[in-house]
């Protein structure tokens, strides 16, 4: 790959801003006018074309999925729901927020079964995971809504329990599906939406066939005449199934051999850089992890560069301990918050300052909390030990991990997908009492700011306040975060996109509805 | 005739009190495992008001007891229930699977038994050749080889390299018959490669074993060639053990290939058992190891039968 390609490339997954590209193309002696088109070239492919059948594989899914958003649980089923439903706002593929159902109700929006949305079907969706017989996974998430009414047929009428900024980045989740209701109940189960497909079939665990919904209410999308997405749960078979073109794309490249995938002619490896991230989280309410300095000598005491190299094989970027990715709208630059190094004597010298000559943890992990895990920490023990500090890896099992191990041990190995808002991720896993507060960390300063930023307005003020808090977690919450990772995905080159969103893997779940053949 | 018919009859009550203890050992296990559906489920996103409210859904807040005693009475009247998970009936969730079980089994039993015995037939005639040595040294190799190896191996050549078969078994209930049967080589070759050597093993072993005997002898003497004695003479008293053995393996074909699904994408029973145990959805658990069971129990009894029906001395007892 030559320098410029190799910057095209950065560019076309957001790992560096167009001006960026303009100033390091320019090093390479392009000229300004060559530059802009080239940046052009990469922002936009040809113009979409209609037609064929879209095959994708995924690593996920089991016969035990269901179609009610309230308990997607994987990326296959969170895939499916995003090529059958809209949700009331969206977020772009260049992670802003663009509003979708909310805002597109005129010409009237159409369900797949011919039934016309009105703002009763919005009720009922959002009260699908309210309430004290709500299942659903994203009862936190909906937490904040103090009432939620129809006002006539097309406004709905939000009241929040606290003021809050990001409510509409929030309703994009994709559990937030908005489905036809049947008296006053919302129709989860049978897989009725406004998206631009229809389910055709769907076989829980080996595959769901999409037909294009031809009464579909969004412009310039949903190329693709039918789509079939496939469960492939084993990485050795998805990668074969792509190369022997059995299927168009696949998600989750074993990053092993992502480098020789990538060698096939008629493969391209696509990746893009999210908020999904890694994290050793301390019980910050239990001995040893209640000294900041013992949990400031971990932090110090890790090599992110190495980890980054040897689990991640480069597919990511370095984490600061804080959750905050290089994505979010208000991630705090190096300028604003240095990045944390390797650094022994600094480990050594927290140590000393908690009073300890030297330490000894348990750090449980096991590859259900990420790929890797294990390894990961096996990793951070040899690095620790030479500041003096004894990690001791607990193997735990994969099965029911984030049930057992998962807010229960003092210190384990933990997947975030991350969040698009800042507000929205501090929330979840960080504000006191929260209930995947999975540091059990509490910090006034930090639980205020969260509150005020929540209803700020002013763009520079509430950069400031996220930036303190990411400053605050960083140290001195009590999570490590080694490193953010891609989403690396395998397309046959014949398949089109845009920029490809960086929200959720599979261009923000909305692969099928985006992309198109060329 | 009428004592092979009380067998049956014995051995299929027999059967059905096996049914109701293994239904009992699967209920007990799975009670023994942490977690339940509703926080596999959760995952990571379960909070303890979300978790007892899918509880009471699903009614998983009952004493184990209770739950299992409804159960019973439900497959008693013939009705499986619904999964915990999705809320199908077991019935079309475990049938349409089932059916693919059987179908890859049956095509691979198709060209391995067939094959196993030929082979082991044609080693017991040329025993100690070139010929024999090879074929023993080809199935040893592949039978000891973990399946997922000889999997990706077929992968490699038949697929990648020379793209004769699909690398992934992407069936469904509207392909044609020929269609269907392409789309499971891979898997079926796999399996067969798997199962070969110890069907042939024990045809050339028993063959061989009763080749010492004096009846065998007196055929040699009279001057009948070798591969008449050996199929006309050896072969009828040598099927029992045979039997056996491929009963075994056809019950392995049907229970046992869970990894050549996986590797190949096949949407059989073994992914559905895998899935379903992993999320403690107990009725479909429940259902699948009943099925397991009881193929094993049905074949072992077609074993004995033909076992019996083979061997004059057992069909007419003093």
């Amino acid at each position: 790959m030559t320098e410029w390609e190799h910057y095209c490339k950065l560019l076309e997954c957001g790992k560096i801003s167009r001006r960026e590209f303009m100033s390091r193309t320019a090093a390479l002696g392009l000229t300004t006018a060559l530059a802009t088109s080239l940046a052009a070239k990469a922002a936009t492919a040809a113009t979409p074309k209609k037609g064929g059948t879209l095959r994708l594989g995924i690593g996920h899914g089991s016969t035990t999925d269901t179609l009610d958003p309230a308990t997607y649980e994987n990326l296959y089923i969170q895939s499916l729901g995003g090529a059958v439903h809209n949700k009331l706002t969206e977020v772009g593929n260049s992670g802003d927020l663009v509003p979708e159902l909310a805002e597109s109700w005129e010409p009237s929006v159409e369900f797949h079964n011919g039934k016309t949305l009105d703002a009763d079907d919005v009720v009922a969706s959002i009260n699908h995971h309210r309430g004290e017989d709500s299942k659903s996974a994203a009862k936190p998430i909906v937490d904040p809504i103090a009432d939620i009414k129809a006002d006539g047929k097309d406004t709905v009428v939000f009241t929040m329990k606290t003021g809050n900024a990001d409510f509409p980045f929030i309703i994009s989740d994709y559990h937030l599906s908005i489905m036809p209701s049947k008296d006053g109940k919302a129709d989860a189960t049978s897989g009725i939406g406004t998206s631009g497909y229809t389910i055709e079939s769907f076989e829980p665990g080996v595959r769901t066939k999409l037909k294009r919904f031809p009464n579909y209410w969004k412009e310039g999308r949903a190329h693709f005449d039918a789509a079939e997405m496939l469960v492939i749960v084993d990485v050795a078979a998805r990668t074969n199934a792509l190369t022997t073109g059995e299927i168009d794309a696949m998600d989750r490249v074993d990053l092993k051999t992502a480098h020789l995938l990538a060698r096939n002619k008629n493969v391209k490896i696509v990746e893009t850089s999210g908020t999904a991230h890694y994290t050793f989280a301390m019980r910050t309410d239990t001995a040893p992890f209640d000294n900041n300095d013992v949990r400031l000598a971990l932090k110090y005491a890790l090599d992110r560069e190495a980890l980054l190299k040897s689990i991640l094989r480069g597919h990511g970027v370095i984490g600061n301990d804080h959750p905050i990715g290089l994505s979010n709208r208000y991630h705090a630059s190096a300028s604003d918050l240095p990045q944390r190094k390797y650094d022994v004597d600094k480990a050594k010298f927290h140590l000393k300052k908690a009073g300890l000559s030297n330490l000894k943890v348990d750090l449980s992990a096991a590859d259900a909390a990420f790929a890797g895990a294990v390894d990961a920490a096996v990793l951070y023990k040899e690095h620790a030990a030479k500041a003096g500090i004894e990690i001791n890896v607990v193997r735990e099992p994969n099965d029911g991990y984030w049930s057992n191990v998962w807010l229960k041990k003092p210190w384990c190995a933990v997947y975030w997908g991350g969040r698009p808002t800042e507000d929205w991720m501090f929330s979840t896993a960080y504000a006191a009492g929260a209930p995947w507060n999975d540091s059990f960390w509490e910090h006034e300063r930090f639980n205020k700011l969260l509150i005020e930023a929540r209803a700020e307005l002013d763009e520079a003020k509430r950069r400031a306040m996220y930036v303190e808090m990411q400053t605050i977690v960083s140290n001195e919450g009590g999570v490590v975060v080694p490193m953010f990772n891609n989403y690396v995905m395998g397309l046959s080159k014949k398949v089109q996109h845009e920029k490809m969103g960086s929200n959720w893997s599979l261009d923000g779940f909305r692969a099928v509805e985006r992309w198109w053949f060329g | 005739m009428t004592k092979i018919l009380t067998m049956v009859a014995q051995r299929l009550a027999l059967g059905l009190l096996t049914l109701f203890v293994v239904s009992l050992i699967i209920f007990l296990g799975i009670e023994l495992l942490p977690g339940d559906l509703t926080e596999a489920v959760l995952g990571q996103s379960a909070t303890p008001e979300t978790v007892a409210a899918f509880r009471r859904e699903l009614g998983l807040d009952l004493p184990p007891h209770t739950r299992y005693i409804e159960w019973l009475g439900g497959v008693l009247q013939g009705d499986f229930g619904k999964s915990l998970a999705n809320e199908r009936e077991i019935s079309e969730l475990i049938g349409v699977r089932f059916a693919n079980t059987l179908f890859l089994a049956a095509i691979a039993a198709v060209i391995s038994v067939p094959l196993a015995v030929t082979l082991g037939v044609l080693a017991a005639l040329y025993r100690n050749s070139f010929f024999d040595r090879s074929i023993n040294v080809v199935t040893l190799s592949s039978i000891s080889f973990p399946e997922f190896f000889v999997a990706y191996i077929l992968i490699l050549f038949l697929a990648v390299n020379a793209n004769i078969f699909p690398s992934i078994s992407n069936v469904s209930a509207d392909l044609a018959l020929w269609e269907r049967v392409y789309r499971v080589m891979l898997p079926a070759l796999t399996l067969t490669l798997v199962v070969v050597a110890h069907m042939m093993r024990m045809t050339r072993a028993s063959i061989i074993n009763l080749l010492a005997s004096p009846y065998i002898e007196m055929a040699n003497l009279k001057g009948l060639s070798r591969s008449r004695i050996i199929v006309h003479h050896a072969l009828p008293n040598a099927l029992a053990p045979i039997i056996n053995v491929i009963v075994i393996n056809l019950a392995y074909l049907v229970v046992g290939v869970v990894i050549v699904e996986v590797v190949f994408v096949y949407p059989g029973l073994g992914q559905l058992f895998v899935d379903s145990v992993i999320k403690r959805d107990v009725p479909v658990v429940q259902a699948s190891c009943l099925i397991f069971a009881a193929t094993y129990i049905l074949l072992n009894l077609t074993a004995d039968v033909l076992s019996i029906l083979s061997n004059p001395r057992l069909l007419h007892p003093k």
